[in-house]
């Protein structure tokens, strides 16, 4: 079987990663301003809200439906489809959803398609795949813009180029835009909606993901914020969208649910500005051709874990994220994957599906357990409990190895932020972290541990039992 | 072309899903604001907080003064008292860069969220296909009072799923770089509301 994209060939496993992250003094600023200034915003738009636990719950258990009949709702959903003049597709795996685009681009006798920003295709490696078939991507949401013309890798669900300040993306858009344009961020959206323009109006193939699928009705929903997204979903002739298959909701009246859930804690706002709902192809009005393409990649292999399967609630928010103590000193790009942060741990793992994979076998490991992510998850994943249930896992595929013991050790030292700013003071975090999966040593206090040889490495059954205990030692 | 494409994948995923057993969930329970206190004044703050311009009028006609001189879109089925004189009035059929070119376009909604600021759109008389309100670069929407429900709850009930749906909560934004706001990136970068009440 192919590897599964969502994890970037040739990443060094999450200790290693976040060692040389964490040297990058400009990316911690970037993101520490940015992560900061969205939480403060996020409690504001959810505080205003006095049945926002309720509506948490709704969404966790609507949910949570979804997943104990995924079978027939997917069925449903393909009839709603279908009936409405579109065309669904199945693909198990990234290779295969890939193969299903480029193919339908070439029947269109499309070399270049425009793109709404969507995590399933970045997670199938989609762009690549076309690239090399001959059909060129054109990524229209402006930070996966930004991330496009850098050459670079993405670093936030939501916001892909968080990790880039202003005048980085003013020197990004100047070198491959050829323009001249100031480092105001109104500046910088002028000259992409200028950039943008002409391809929106010529393109005749769009491809876009789904934030939710309505089973009983068809209808397809994609929240955006700049018009990209309806510009995509309006004007070319054709339109395919790739959708996790764990994307849907049972029925209409659960949007309600959602469509205060997700904007609220994603964007902190009311609502997004630009929210689009179609239902296979309007006669006179947007692509007369639908596609959609439901992927498993790693899904259903997943809603085998009882404990672990609970990630594929996710509503791709990135409200965990913004509030991940460990996201925010070493990045997104840290973790390998185009799924980063809390999520990111216990999904990525999950989706590859291997844990003998160094690399997504050491996610589970980058985490403090401190709570935080769970506490703003408006679906209510139990992301700690998952990463524990995950560790153990690994612990036990792996027996004790060096590994191992380096990530329970990376693990401990972000375990609270007193002790990391202690160690990187010191000017030895760097030595600490993991270097070809040894622990060279450990700065005070977690010498403690190097020091005696004996690093514990955590229990299959209960590693928080076993971290709490440790800690009480120290 | 068949409908449904693949199916020895089709079959392989759903028999992957049945083999999970997942167990059945507890029922729903829906515990949360179905309403809320809507109204007018609520509406006109939500909207106004997204840097949208928000004017309450009790007639259409005598508040699109503004628009005289201009090149606006009116799509088919808006009342033909706000077809005012001194108006350039664009009528479909449109092309691409007819709409490209306009000064703005005028519609009607299907229904407005109180709770949210927010018009929706549903493509019907007064509204016109989705072109048309998102490529003027000036946007003016005509909500009547009926119209706004007090909630999202509300407001779904109320619109037909089937149609294509836009709804849009003020001008088109980015929050990409540094994650603060800028208004105005592909759709309309000025939206205006009138409320009629
Ligand atoms: S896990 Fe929860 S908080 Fe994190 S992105 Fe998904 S829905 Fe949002």
């Amino acid at each position: 079987m192919a590897r599964n994209p969502v994890t970037w060939l040739g990443s060094p496993a999450f200790p290693k990663a976040a060692r040389e992250a964490l040297q990058d003094t400009q990316l911690r600023q970037n993101l520490r301003r940015a992560t900061g200034t969205i939480r403060g915003r996020r409690e504001a738009a959810v505080a205003e809200m006095t049945d926002w636990e309720m509506l948490r719950v709704a969404g966790e258990q609507i949910k949570d439906d979804v997943l104990a009949r995924l079978d027939t709702l997917l069925v449903e959903l393909e009839e709603s489809v279908t009936a409405r003049g579109g065309v669904v597709h199945w693909a198990r795996d990234a290779e295969e959803a890939n193969r299903i685009v480029l193919d339908l681009c070439r029947a269109e006798q499309a070399d270049e398609v425009v793109k709404v920003k969507s995590m399933a295709t970045a997670e199938i490696g989609l762009n690549e795949a076309l690239e090399a078939g001959g059909v060129h991507a054109i990524e229209t949401d402006l930070a996966e813009l930004i991330v496009q013309l850098g050459e670079d890798r993405p670093s936030h669900i939501l916001v892909p180029a968080i990790h880039r300040n202003r005048s980085e993306i003013r020197e990004i858009f100047q070198r491959r835009m050829g323009v001249e344009v100031s480092d105001e961020p109104a500046d910088l959206a002028e000259a992409a909606r200028v950039y943008l323009r002409e391809k929106f109006l010529t393109t005749k193939v769009a491809i876009s993901g789904a934030n939710f699928a309505v089973a009983d009705t068809g209808s397809i929903v994609v929240l955006e914020s700049e018009g990209n997204g309806r510009m995509c979903l309006t004007l070319p002739e054709t339109l395919i969208t790739v959708m996790g298959i764990e994307k849907l909701v049972p029925t209409w009246q659960d949007l309600e649910v959602f469509l205060q859930l997700l904007p609220r804690s994603s964007t902190a706002e009311r609502m997004n500005p630009y929210t689009s709902v179609w239902t296979g192809v309007t006669p006179g009005d947007g692509p007369q051709r639908f596609h959609l393409v439901l992927i498993d990649n790693g899904r259903t292999a997943t809603l085998t874990d009882s404990v672990g399967r609970q990630a594929l609630r996710c509503i791709r928010c990135s409200a965990c994220l913004n509030v991940c103590p460990v996201y925010e000193r070493t990045g997104g790009k840290s973790y390998g994957s185009v799924y980063p942060g809390p999520i990111g741990a216990i999904l990525t793992p999950q989706l590859v599906g291997d844990l003998h994979d160094p690399q997504a076998a050491s996610l589970p490991f980058a985490s403090s357990l401190c709570g935080a992510c769970f506490e703003v998850c408006p679906v209510r994943i139990d992301i700690p409990s998952v990463l524990t249930h995950l560790r153990a896992e690994v612990v036990e595929a792996k027996g004790r190895t060096p590994e191992s013991v380096a990530m329970a050790a990376a693990a401990w030292m972000f375990r609270e932020a007193s002790r990391y700013e202690k160690a990187q003071k010191a000017g030895a975090l760097a030595r600490f972290l993991a270097r070809d999966g040894k622990i060279t040593s450990l700065p005070w206090p977690g010498s403690r541990w190097t020091s005696s040889r004996d690093v514990p490495a955590p229990p299959a059954e209960s590693f928080r039992a076993w971290w709490r205990k440790n800690r009480c030692q120290e | 072309m068949p409908r449904v494409i693949n199916t020895a994948a089709r079959e392989e995923i759903l028999q992957r899903i049945r083999d999970a057993k997942v167990p059945p969930a507890r029922p729903v329970v829906r515990g949360y604001n179905r309403t809320g206190p809507g109204g007018v004044e609520l509406f006109a703050e939500r909207v106004a907080d997204y840097r949208a311009i928000v004017r309450v009028v009790s007639d259409v006609p005598g508040a699109l003064a503004s628009l005289e001189g201009k090149r606006i879109v009116a799509p088919q089925g808006v009342p033909e008292e706000w077809l005012i004189d001194g108006v350039t009035w664009l009528r479909e059929p449109l092309t691409i860069d007819e709409l490209d070119q306009a000064d703005g376009v005028l519609t009607g909604c299907a229904v407005a969220i109180a709770d949210t600021g927010t018009i929706v759109l549903d493509g019907s008389e007064g509204q016109g296909r989705r072109a048309l309100t998102l490529l003027p670069d000036y946007h003016l929407c005509v909500v009547r009072e009926e119209q706004i429900a007090a909630s999202v709850p509300e407001a779904l009930q109320r619109l037909e799923s089937t149609r294509p749906l836009t709804f849009i909560s003020g001008p088109s934004a980015t929050s990409d770089i540094e994650l603060s706001r800028v208004e105005g990136v592909h759709g309309p970068r000025t939206l205006e509301v009138l409320i009629v009440s």
